[in-house]
């Protein structure tokens, strides 16, 4: 039976009582409960655990929504170095869910971490936090030495026959680091350059050897569903996107913030029930769903429940969870330079579409600007985006070609009397008049 | 207005691209610890952080922010450190560090201002904030202040990283306060930290 599903979860599960005081620290933790999940999965068998995290559907939270036990269970059997990683470079814009976590939280991930690595039977674990995280890191950094101490993490966990070793590693500021291959290459010490796929980190990753990674939010969902079982976690949410979603919105709305929502809960109600909607007599213009990476949704497109398969039955993305909602005040084209300035600067410049493409996007829309632009400019435009797609190593080229893509053709109007406008400003006189 | 990068002539980024090779000169080797003097502290440093990981390359992030606390920014002498420290060529550990942002590959101020600009921050006022920043702290060489990539707190948009710390929601008043407060060496902002702040969703507290 499947339960109500689309309302706000009243049990909360990964904000549970998040503010509790002291949460960060083990005694707390312990206190409600943590570390019982741990102790659960151990007792059962490697395969157990892993049918546990299959059954529950449980789909993963940082952007390209896999199945997280099917990825876990792609990892080889046998005896060699896997590695599992924790990506907590969490650099899309728009998206802080994982940085809540880990600051008030990180035990949950520490647990999730230590159970996923036994269910895939790793004995070593990353995790990798953007270097802007200094805070967060360093409460990470304690929680790490108090399970240690505790005797959770190391040789031998909890005399158990699984051991694992855990080590935190810092970035530096890269936003192509959340990238799997290019985290994977930064944390050998290199340029945060992506790599060919295939071969696939779960097969050759970290050190060439098969790696599992996974974000934040979906590691510190694993202690529930182990708690919960994988069945009953599967109850929650829809068929297809099963559990509790963390969703950022921020933007033009009046309460930003985190929220824990079941998923397929409708978008409207997160963004003006939750969020509270844009200010006073401003109305929603145009909305990113799942970070600034998604291709933008019109203010209809809010009926729509918020999970994976509508998300992308809509031709955009659930992505991060991030929502970003832009009012009727804010120009299109401000928002189409700003994102493109950004994947210009971030284009880490190895595939040859993404590095040319994200900067002449840019000069193109800077000539729109100028005042010295057409309105052919737009199907150029529209054309590069096309040509980025699906050419590079990497999403970071389409992370950019997808929003602006869907901002050309949704809003292809407003941009044409941008550059009409603009071109009467800069003196160059009317439009040629076009032939239908 | 995001990161603003300096270009050479050209459009070229690197600095030197158009010197001519100097082929008199011996190929960049790793530095011979008998003539690199390296503090102590920081070659402890860095050795510890390089026993933590299968290979020992991985600790070049960790070893480039230990070198530029100790030097306040990635001088070559600090880069020759660490390399020397890492048994890796100068020239490596220089590719690293200028691919990444928090790394410094020019002598910047000792007090790191990132205002965040990028989408959610500028929705409420971001590019103004940064301006704010900037003319507060005139042209004290003490200040870092750069216009930053999304910092992942779009709850408190605008927002800036103060040292590490982040404050926010920040109005443009608040600009001259945390210039004033950092040269005071006053903690910033405290009322307005990240740390402080309860978690938005209302379900969360019961």
């Amino acid at each position: 039976m499947r339960g109500p599903g689309g309302g706000v979860v009243s049990q909360k599960l990964l904000f549970d009582r998040i503010d509790d005081p002291g949460l960060n620290t083990l005694p707390v933790y312990e206190a409600r409960g943590g570390y019982e999940s741990l102790k659960r999965a151990l007792a059962m068998p490697r395969e157990a655990v892993l049918q546990e995290l299959l059954d529950s559907g449980l789909r993963g939270r940082g952007g390209a929504g896999f199945a997280m036990g099917k990825k876990a269970s792609f990892l080889p059997k046998g005896t060699m170095d896997k590695y599992l990683v924790c990506n907590a470079d969490e650099s899309e814009p728009g998206t802080f869910k994982d940085r809540e976590l880990m600051q008030k939280s990180p035990h949950m991930l520490i647990e999730g971490m230590i159970v996923a690595a036994y269910a895939a039977d790793i004995n070593r674990s990353f995790i990798y936090i953007r270097g802007e995280y200094q805070q967060q890191a360093a409460i990470l950094e304690a929680a790490i030495e108090e399970a240690r101490a505790a005797g959770y993490l190391g040789e031998r966990i909890l005399d158990s026959e699984h051991s694992l070793d855990l080590v935190l590693h810092r970035g530096a500021g890269a936003y192509i680091c959340g990238e799997e291959t290019g985290l994977l290459d930064s944390l050998e010490g290199k340029r945060g350059n992506p790599r060919l796929k295939p071969p696939f980190p779960a097969n050759q990753g970290l050190y060439q050897g098969p790696t599992l990674i996974n974000n934040v939010e979906t590691l510190a969902t694993v202690p529930h569903i182990i708690a919960m079982g994988g069945a009953e976690y599967a109850k929650l949410g829809t068929e297809t996107s099963t559990g509790t979603k963390l969703v950022s919105v921020s933007g033009n709305v009046q309460r930003p913030g985190n929220y824990e929502i079941e998923l397929g809960m409708p978008s409207r109600e997160i963004v003006y029930g939750l969020a509270g909607g844009p200010e006073p007599g401003r109305e929603v213009k145009f909305w990113f769903p799942g970070g600034s990476s998604s291709p933008v949704l019109l203010p209809e497109d809010l009926d729509l429940p918020y999970d994976f398969d509508a998300m992308a039955k809509a031709g955009s993305m659930l992505g991060s969870g991030a929502i970003i909602v832009v009012d009727d005040s804010v120009p299109v084209i401000d928002v189409a330079l700003k994102l493109a300035k950004f994947y210009r600067h971030e284009s880490c410049g190895k595939c040859t579409p993404c590095r040319e493409g994200t900067n002449w996007t840019v000069k193109m829309l800077e000539r729109i600007d100028a005042g010295e632009a057409t309105p052919m400019d737009l199907d150029i435009i529209a054309s590069v985006q096309q040509q980025i797609m699906g050419n590079c190593l990497c999403v970071l080229g389409d992370a950019m070609a997808m929003p602006l893509g869907s901002m050309v053709a949704k809003f292809r109007g407003e941009f044409e009397a941008h550059i009409e406008l603009r071109r009467g400003q800069a003196g160059l006189g009317a439009p040629v008049e076009v032939l239908a | 207005m995001t990161q603003q990068v300096s270009r050479y002539e050209h459009g070229s980024r690197i600095p030197g691209w158009d010197d001519a090779v100097d082929l008199t000169k011996d190929a960049a080797v790793v530095p011979d610890p008998a003539t690199t003097p390296v503090p102590a502290a920081l070659r402890a440093q860095i050795e510890a952080a390089m026993a933590r990981y299968p290979d020992a390359r991985s600790a070049a992030i960790p070893a480039l922010h230990a070198a530029q606390e100790l030097h306040g920014w990635c001088s070559p002498e600090a880069i020759e450190q660490a390399a020397c420290v890492m048994r890796l060529t100068p020239a490596y550990l220089t590719a690293v560090a200028t691919f990444y942002d928090m790394l410094e590959t020019k002598p910047v101020g000792r007090h790191a201002v990132y205002v965040c600009t990028n989408i959610s921050c500028s929705l409420r006022g971001a590019d103004a904030l940064y301006d704010a920043v900037r003319e507060a702290a005139g042209d004290d060489p003490d200040f870092n202040v750069r216009a930053f990539e999304c910092l992942g707190a779009c709850d408190i948009a605008p927002m800036a990283s103060v040292n590490g710390e982040y404050v926010g929601p920040l109005e443009l008043a608040d600009a001259a306060t945390l210039v004033e407060q950092l040269r005071a060496g006053d903690e910033v902002l405290p009322e307005k930290q990240l740390s402080r702040r309860a978690c938005a969703d209302p379900g969360a507290a019961s």
